[in-house]
């Protein structure tokens, strides 16, 4: 009222900007006039400087969250949900009219979902292997550390005394023990019928510590030696409908069992899928004299022992227990320092390598690998959703802004994007599935798997949706984020400056790292293909050292072929199928025993005389066509060469004879001489050193007969030839004959697998991240279509067009080149460590690999660029 | 009903928001309630009873005119619902009946 005091009736000023800071404006007007009103009655009843007071408190006590919130915002606030049919309508219409890009998306992504579901079932299978044995946790094998020649080896072999050792000192540790024989091919003979399975002879114990699942009969056959338990499948192919039980089985042609049992096949996630049947460890014992004598020789370690320990105590605590249990026993076994430790069946599968009595990497490192591969396929994938939606942002900038204009909140905005991101995500998860589907069985095949896709499984099924989000997520989160902090001023006024937002320098650059990280990813893993292959043909192309081709064994499987050999011999050769035949106590390219009590002069006492045995017969040189490189093969001309010895370069070497030939060796209280050396032949992993090995005239070893085919002929004609004799000299068992050069491809089949398998993975990321560049192109293309067209009326070339266009992106492959090259050959350096026997890791590989991106990057880019600079610029620029 | 329970306050500033029906805002209802109680009471206190009693849907608000006293500022009417009178109501008719059952001789 008094115009030379107004200021002492104003509120304080500060006050009230507190309440307009804190305070959303549309309450603070309604507050404002509250405090207002309140202030001007209160100057009349008690005086200015109480007002004033007042209004301070007033205001403070208005600063409470729950009047701050914007609860009575007078526009509607519809749920994310009420606006989903909006933008499902807009994901489906933008899908259907970008129709390229769309299937650039969904197809990139769903070819990454295949690889990682495709892995991720792998993963699985791995992990739950031998998790079918309801003791799983339990179960353990008994194996050994050895130490000789200053190198220490693991082994699941142990001698037989340890079993009745642990029963007898350590009882209360287990609740079942159990020896086992390896696993090993018997024929199973009933009435006519005859089949060739894997069996083995157990305890009886075995079937109660795997939980087999008796299906008829009963378990505890097994006390009996004459009771055998068979499979389910071996029990339908022997007997088909009729009840196997108290039925005859005859076993490799010469004992009689009584079937007293049948068991659910092991399925193939475990152990001992390939165990078909089982006999009593007891015949085992009265059949083999050489099981008998080891039942107290703690030298010879040849038997598998299985346990399964106490409730109360844990596998750490009982190996310390019985880690001394064998030097205990044997005082001259102690030069090898034997430990005995439990192996658990959890980690039989894949942490199953040793080296040097430390247990190194495994399958695991697979589980691994593969699992970091699914996980930067499907993230190439996800790259190519956001470069794509990213790049055609400014196509989306002006639905942005009006959204944004008619009253659209940042927070629904990111719903919308991620709502069409997921939606992309739920297509490509349905494209997958079916993807899956089709290649499931050539996986299998590939990964040596019998996996079938977890229809039925709910916990499959949430993972699988959950995937998908986690999909969409990812995916959709740069796009979402990107799009939705458009200023809507911005992106809806001016064309020039706001239009190159999207394309912006700056905004290009996450972009372009994507791109640099989508090729290095998949630029490793071309290299990385390179190398494995590179290796497995290094390994192949290594000198056998015998003739593969046309070579054929047949195990010797029952007494009968052995007391009729001489006989069989004379009449295989009789058919002309066979230009030449021996016999031989291991397959051609391996070496299955070994001993190291050989002596010879010069030998350093320390040092162990641990050679490879091979019993072979006089034509055995001949048949498998090995090259004799110093001295003579073995010869029926002199009679003296039964104590003779033909040893391999190796063995000479391991030797340090200067002159082999000659050299009287001293073994199993016998002298032998050598007579000849031959060229290494391949006895192991191809990938491995070859073990020296002596070749003996024994032909009582027999386990094998080499046939030597007439080249004349056809295998299937030769074949046709033999089969009537093997058919009347070995009656009780199928013809069952393996190739030579089968055999030796085997060696590879681990290592086939990884370069299938990684050749697979490499191609994929290749082709997804291509797929991405070819969007990428393509768009840009289109949009500098005015540019071009400009260009190109000035006076510029199609070269010099698609230079331009092409530039942009062989640079970023080129940067990815330069990254992923240290990276591969860190990784493929480390890999290679593990073969003796490895290839070198060239220069050409990787300009082989980065030239090959290059290559693939042109010709992507340079589709679309070439495409857009031929285009017709009055057509390009006619229009506006 | 636990959902229209009402606070001593709430209750104070329900019937003072029926005393001014009409002209219910903010700084009204603090008159009312200080000269009817004879006591201070903050503004923010009463928003915020008057927030709660909103929710409650014991009474529902409407943006007034605009008045010359307030600056030229708009005040949000309040008005006590039918929901809002039976509370007041039932609070009336269960503090009578307590009334009407204390026995005589406890004032004797």
């Amino acid at each position: 009222m008094n115009a030379s005091k107004p200021n002492r009736k104003v509120p304080p000023r500060w006050a009230t900007l507190l309440l307009q800071w804190f305070c959303p404006a549309h309450l603070a007007n309604e507050m404002e006039g509250d405090l207002h009103e309140l202030f001007e009655d209160r100057i009349y009843s008690m005086g200015v400087r109480k007002a004033k007071l007042r209004y301070v408190k007033d205001v403070l006590s208005l600063l409470k969250p729950s009047l701050m919130s914007d609860k009575s915002n007078k526009y509607p606030t519809p749920s994310h949900t009420d606006m989903l049919q909006n933008y499902i309508k807009i994901g489906f219409r933008n899908l259907a009219k970008n129709r390229l890009y769309s299937a650039i998306n969904i197809i990139g992504l769903s070819v990454g979902m295949t690889t990682a579901i495709l892995i991720g079932l792998w993963m699985w299978d791995e992990l739950s292997y031998n998790k079918y044995h309801q003791h799983y946790d339990r179960i353990a094998r008994v194996m050994q550390h050895q130490t000789y020649n200053g190198t220490t080896s693991t082994t699941p072999a142990t001698p037989l005394p340890m079993r009745a050792a642990l029963q007898n000192e350590h009882a209360s540790e287990f609740t079942h023990i159990a020896s086992s024989s390896w696993t090993e091919d018997h024929i199973l003979a009933f009435d006519e019928k005859k089949i060739s399975r894997k069996g083995n002879c157990v305890e009886p114990d075995f079937p109660l510590m795997m939980s087999l699942r008796i299906l008829k009969g009963t378990a505890a056959g097994l006390d009996n030696p004459a009771s055998t338990l068979l499979s389910e499948s071996v029990a339908k192919a022997l007997f088909g409908q009729e009840d196997p039980i108290n039925k005859t089985v005859k076993v490799d042609n010469k004992t009689y069992f009584e079937v007293t049992g049948i068991y659910e096949d092991l399925p193939y996630g475990t152990e001992f899928h390939d165990v078909a049947f089982l006999l009593p460890w007891k015949y085992f014992l009265e059949q083999e004299p050489w099981v008998k004598r080891s039942e107290t020789n703690w030298g010879n370690n040849s038997f598998l022992l299985l346990v399964q320990i106490a409730p109360n105590t844990t596998f750490d605590q009982v190996s310390s227990k019985i880690e001394k249990i064998k030097v205990r026993h044997a005082k001259d076994e102690a030069r090898f320092s034997p430990k005995a430790f439990l192996h658990p069946m959890s980690r039989w599968h894949l942490y199953s390598e040793w080296e040097n009595g430390v247990a190194i990497r495994g399958r695991i490192q697979f589980v691994w690998l593969f699992g970091i591969i699914g996980v930067f396929v499907l993230l190439l994938a996800c790259i190519n959703f956001m470069n794509l939606s990213t790049a055609r942002s400014q196509k989306r900038a002006k639905e942005v802004g009006i959204r944004k204009a008619v009253g659209s909140q940042r927070s629904q905005l990111i719903a919308q994007f991620f709502c069409e991101s997921i939606m992309v995500a739920v297509f490509a998860f349905v494209l997958a599935l079916l993807l899956v589907q089709l290649i499931l069985p050539w996986f299998n095949q590939i990964a040596d798997k019998q996996i079938t896709f977890p229809w039925s499984n709910q916990k499959s099924w949430l993972t699988g949706l959950g995937f998908t989000l986690a999909t969409g997520i990812l995916a959709g989160s740069y796009p979402a984020l990107y799009l939705s902090g458009f200023r809507p001023v911005k992106v809806l006024t001016g064309t020039g400056s706001s239009l190159r937002l999207g394309a912006g320098r700056f905004a290009a650059l996450p972009r372009q790292m994507l791109v640099v990280v989508q090729f290095t990813v998949s630029i490793t893993l071309v290299i990385g293909t390179l190398v494995v292959l590179r290796q497995i043909q290094h390994a192949k192309d290594r000198p056998v050292g015998f003739d593969r081709s046309g070579l054929l064994s047949v195990a010797i499987n029952t007494p009968d072929l052995q007391t009729h050999a001489q006989a069989l011999y004379q009449e295989l050769l009789h058919t002309g199928a066979a230009t030449n035949m021996a016999t031989s106590s291991s397959p051609t390219s391996e070496v299955w025993s070994s001993d190291a009590s050989f002596s010879w002069p010069g030998k350093d006492p320390d040092q162990l005389g641990d050679l490879g045995t091979v019993g072979v017969t006089h034509e055995y040189g001949n048949t498998v066509g090995w090259k004799v490189k110093q001295g003579r093969d073995f010869s029926r001309d002199f009679s003296t060469d039964s104590l003779g010895m033909v040893i391999n370069e190796s063995a000479a070497k391991f030797m340090g004879l200067k002159e082999s030939v000659g050299t009287l060796v001293q073994w199993n209280g016998n002298q032998y001489t050598i007579i000849g050396v031959i060229k290494d032949v391949v006895n192991k992993s191809p990938f491995m050193p070859i073990q020296p090995t002596v070749f003996m005239l024994r032909q009582d070893w027999a386990s094998f007969i080499h046939i030597r085919l007439n080249p004349a002929l056809t295998a299937r004609q030769a074949l046709s030839k033999l089969e009537p004799v093997f058919k009347k000299y070995n009656p009780g068992s199928p013809f069952e004959y393996k190739f030579a050069s089968e055999e030796y491809d085997r060696k590879f089949q681990a290592e086939e697998r990884i370069s299938q398998l990684s050749t697979t993975f490499a191609t994929l990321a290749i082709f997804i991240s291509c797929l991405g560049l070819f969007g990428l192109a393509s768009f840009f293309a289109e949009q500098r279509q005015k540019e071009i067209g400009i260009r190109k009326v000035l006076g510029a070339s199609v070269a010099n067009l698609w230079q331009m266009l092409s530039k942009d992106f062989l640079i970023l492959v080129l940067i990815a080149c330069l990254v992923a090259t240290p990276i591969a050959y860190y990784l493929m350096h480390d890999w290679l460590q593990q073969y003796t026997y490895q290839t070198a890791l060239s220069w050409w590989i990787f300009a082989a690999a980065i030239f090959g991106a290059l290559i693939i990057t042109l010709t992507t880019v340079s589709f679309q660029a070439i495409k857009a600079a031929l285009l017709n610029p009055v057509k390009s620029l006619q229009n506006e | 009903m636990k959902g229209t329970y009402l606070g001593e306050f709430e209750e104070v500033v329900l019937l003072a928001v029926a005393i001014r029906t009409g002209d219910a805002y903010g700084a009204a209802v603090v008159n009312e309630i200080e000269q009817q109680l004879r006591r201070a009471v903050n503004l923010g206190a009463v928003h915020t009873a008057l927030h709660r009693l909103e929710e409650k849907g014991l009474v529902k608000s409407e943006m007034g005119g605009v008045t010359a006293e307030r600056g030229g500022r708009s005040k949000r009417l309040y008005i006590v619902t039918a929901l809002g009178r039976g509370a007041l109501e039932e609070i009336r008719q269960l503090r009578n009946q307590m009334w009407d059952t204390i026995p005589k001789i406890v004032w004797s």
